[in-house]
């Protein structure tokens, strides 16, 4: 089993309203300069074979990220 | 008799009200079960209600879209059978690649739930009663991730918001329907529309869809 990591995050140019609220909040607390704030997920997976990172890529085309309105990146844990 | 079938994943709210609604207007609902590979012998048309299928997770109906049932209701709605989805069963629709686009988080990060306004944007799909454009449907709201994003032109625009777009959908649209019109979501609740008692029969307009 190889642990892969992927990362989902909504698209550059689609409306984050997480992000932004976060923003907001964070800009309250005081940290007035920072920049965009944007609001993924991370999702491990344990995956056999010789290829974990191909099939990961499969996975997310079958169903953990919708391309519309996703993009998502896989590495190795 | 039409025979609807209303689909039954684990998390769907909106069976029995949905059921009711088509009975209402002289149709037989039956239940269509997630695991299935087949609709039920009969069914004329496919509702697909509202609820948290499989919990929401991963995204508002991605897991539904990819279970056994959704292989019969793709091969019903190719050869040009009728397919409503409310709500949830939008989000199912567009995960299943049934309907473009997507649903996402309202604009306001807010659940909302009211009675609205829903314009006739396209009078020409059997989903609106024959009301002409520009007609006002009232019908209730409640989602959480109810704002439609897509780009309009691959599809067809049936009800728009009228009045306010507060979920921030693309263009306001409230409710779409696939070129040939025979598969059609939408984020409110025609099925909670149906009966006066609820101050509303406007509803029957877009569930009546499923008979004619």
């Amino acid at each position: 089993m190889t642990q892969v990591v992927v990362t989902v995050m909504p698209r550059a140019g689609v409306l984050d309203p997480q992000g932004q609220a976060v923003r907001g909040a964070l800009t309250q607390l005081g940290f007035a300069d920072v920049g965009e704030v944007r609001i993924g997920k991370r999702i491990e997976l344990d995956i056999p074979g010789a290829d974990p990172e191909g099939t990961a890529r499969e996975m997310c085309e079958k169903l953990l990220a919708n391309a519309l309105i996703e993009d998502y990146r896989v590495e190795r844990a | 008799m039409t025979t609807v079938a209303v689909v039954r994943f684990p998390g769907s709210l909106d069976h029995d009200s949905a059921a009711r609604a088509v009975e209402g207007l002289g149709a037989t609902a039956v239940e269509a079960w997630h695991a299935d590979d087949a609709l039920p012998a009969g069914t004329d048309a496919v509702l697909i209600p509202g609820g948290f299928s499989y919990g929401d997770h991963l995204r508002c109906g991605a897991i539904a879209s990819r279970s056994h049932i959704m292989g019969a209701i793709a091969r019903h709605a190719a050869e040009g059978g009728r397919v409503l989805g409310i709500c949830n069963g939008f989000q199912v629709l567009c995960e299943a690649g049934l309907l473009p686009g997507a649903l996402r988080r309202n604009a306001t990060l807010s659940f909302v739930c009211r009675q609205m306004n829903l314009e006739v944007a396209d009078a020409g799909t059997p989903w609106t009663g024959g009301r002409p454009e520009g007609a006002l449907l009232s019908v209730p709201v409640k989602n959480n991730e109810g704002a439609w994003y897509g780009d309009p032109a691959t599809a067809r625009p049936v009800l728009r918001y009228a009045g306010g777009n507060p979920l921030g959908s693309v263009e306001a649209i409230a409710g779409i329907a696939n070129t040939e019109g025979n598969v059609m979501g939408l984020m409110p609740h025609p099925e909670e529309a149906c009966d006066p008692l609820l101050g509303s029969t406007d509803g029957e307009a877009i569930i009546g869809g499923l008979l004619r």
